[in-house]
């Protein structure tokens, strides 16, 4: 029970990843930071952060049927 | 020096890919997917190589060059959403139905998922007409890359024929696991020379402060240069991923279910290590090289790299650039020719009066063929890369709902699947000879990519077609969505 909860809510993460792709309080900043542009720099962290997100999916909402289904047909 | 050390790049490829021919196994099974034994290091190294092309590398500087850093956005980190997402959802299960059945092409999936010949055929045809520009964007790369770096000693049309001549024989010597070798090879020879050259080129403008100072500001952020539609509405453009034939055969070349898990985790890192350095020089390059119009800005990076870094450098440089070509190159021109062989040559029977042999030399002629066509088209055409490529993965795309449906809907019928492919044909026709002329072209002017429009008709179609016809048979759910025992 408590293993699907989590995977619903790592499949919400995924869906509130794709919203905050959309970086418009960045729009108009041309401002750097760490020696890069902002928008460039929040998109880096965005790249991270999805590193992140796929390693707990992964982890925790693994489609583990399909492990299953390699070792029958190795059996075979 | 500098072609010294392309040549050299490109003699190393080709002992690598061929030498790799040590280890064939002589089946089938053995040439088009490396007897499904590929672990989890190279599986990201071939998947990622597979996916960076010269749209990645020349496209990506040159679009940068007139838009800014927002296409980092646009292409780079949406594609470190969408991808690895693909894979855990999609990849996976693709690879446990292709050992199941034993499956080799995208194309037997689907007739036998839908028990439909002409629904095969017309998806073959299709995907094959949909790679032909995909392919072309690399044979131009080519081609671009080492006339510039040359000062125009080699001509264009030299190096696309190199390019060429190079992945057929590695190709066809090597199959999937001589593709997949150099594939490993090649991503982390761009990946560290992409680094390499970002830091050499920016170290000779001065350091990254002065560079930037040089800058048009609007291309320091999105503003101005990216709609906020065009950014929403792109994200469908990775999901062409999902419905590349050469991905998926990389798919199925995985040892096990669990190979994905590194390529799904690093993916993102990966595509952040190549995007960066792209980019970031096509912006910056605006600032040094003034006046590039249109397509002419594709040339970006090389023209930076023959004005700071010439010699050795250079040519480490150009063989970075075509290393993420061939990667792609090679693999789309393995997907293709398997493809012809299963799908055309023994799924009709030809094969009965052919000999083994025979066979393996038809699909090798038609991947020559192939690639002569597309050869002869790149000494033609002169479009930008980019948006040739944007054309190609809208119709990848938006045939993605068929797949979603094979794999998640038993529901779904083929006359839905039928409907699907014959509404992505009909809108792209209609959205590309509307649009192939206007640079950054979207609908209305409003800043939505037509992907959006024929991807949710392709689905549409899918949906209300299935609900109309007769619900598949039990035998055939029962193949594909039975639970294993």
């Amino acid at each position: 029970m408590k293993n699907s909860r989590i995977r619903w809510i790592l499949y919400l993460a995924l869906i509130a990843m794709y919203l905050l792709h959309k970086d418009f309080w960045f729009w108009r900043n041309p401002a750097l930071v760490i020696g890069l542009p902002v928008g460039l720099v929040y998109h880096i962290a965005f790249c991270v952060a999805m590193a992140v997100l796929m390693a707990m999916l992964v982890k925790y909402a693994w489609p583990s049927q399909l492990e299953i289904e390699k070792d029958d047909s190795v059996d075979k | 020096m500098t072609v010294f050390v392309i040549f050299t790049y490109l003699a190393l490829v080709l002992i690598v890919g061929t030498v790799s021919h040590r280890f064939f196994r002589g089946t089938g099974e053995d040439y088009f997917v490396a007897s499904r034994t590929i672990g989890p290091f190279v599986l990201l190294m071939s998947l990622f190589g597979t996916n960076m092309t010269a749209f990645s590398i020349l496209g990506a500087s040159g679009e940068a060059y007139h838009k800014g850093i927002g296409v980092f956005a646009l292409m780079g980190s949406s594609s470190a959403l969408i991808i690895p997402t693909i894979f855990f959802f999609v990849g996976t299960r693709l690879w446990a139905i292709g050992k199941r059945h034993g499956y080799l092409t995208q194309v037997q999936y689907i007739r036998e998922r839908w028990n439909s010949d002409n629904l095969g055929l017309l998806l073959f045809v299709v995907l094959v007409a949909l790679v032909v520009p995909y392919l072309l964007i690399g044979v131009m790369g080519g081609g671009d890359t080492l006339a510039v770096i040359t000062d125009g000693q080699i001509p264009k049309w030299v190096g696309g024929l190199l390019v060429c001549g190079v992945v057929v024989v590695y190709v066809c010597f090597g199959g999937m696991r001589g593709t997949v070798w150099a594939n490993t090879l090649q991503t982390l020879v761009f990946m560290t020379l992409g680094a390499v050259t970002f830091f050499a080129i920016v170290g000779k403008m001065g350091g990254l402060s002065n560079a930037l100072a040089r800058v048009d500001q609007d291309l320091l952020m999105q503003a101005n240069r990216i709609r906020p539609l065009e950014l929403m509405t792109y994200i469908f453009i990775p999901v062409s991923v999902g419905m590349f034939p050469h991905i998926f055969m990389h798919w199925l070349t995985a040892k096990s279910a669990r190979t994905f898990r590194y390529p799904i985790i690093f993916y993102p890192v990966c595509v952040a290590v190549v995007w960066i350095p792209s980019v970031l020089l096509g912006v910056l390059g605006s600032g040094d090289i003034t006046g590039l119009e249109g397509p002419q800005a594709n040339t970006i990076l090389v023209q930076l790299i023959s004005r700071y870094a010439p010699g050795i450098l250079a040519g480490f440089l150009a063989a970075g650039v075509f290393a993420a070509i061939m990667s792609s190159l090679d693999s789309q021109t393995l997907a293709i020719g398997s493809m012809f062989t299963h799908d055309i040559v023994r799924h009709y029977g030809f094969h009965n009066q052919m000999s083994e042999k025979h066979q393996v030399l038809v699909g090798r002629l038609f991947v020559v063929g192939l690639l002569a066509v597309t050869y002869v088209l790149s000494l033609i055409s002169n479009r930008s890369i980019f948006k040739l490529a944007v054309w190609s993965f809208t119709g990848f795309a938006s045939l993605f709902p068929i797949l979603l449906a094979a794999l998640f809907w038993k529901r779904s019928t083929k006359y839905g699947a039928f409907a699907s492919i014959v509404s992505v044909v009909v809108l792209w026709t209609f959205f590309f000879f509307r649009g192939w002329q206007t640079p950054g072209y979207t609908i209305g002017d409003t800043g939505i990519m037509p992907v959006t429009v024929v991807f949710a008709a392709s689905a549409l179609a899918m949906v209300i077609v299935s609900l109309l016809t007769k619900p598949p048979e039990g035998n055939i759910l029962r193949k594909f969505f039975a639970a294993p025992s």
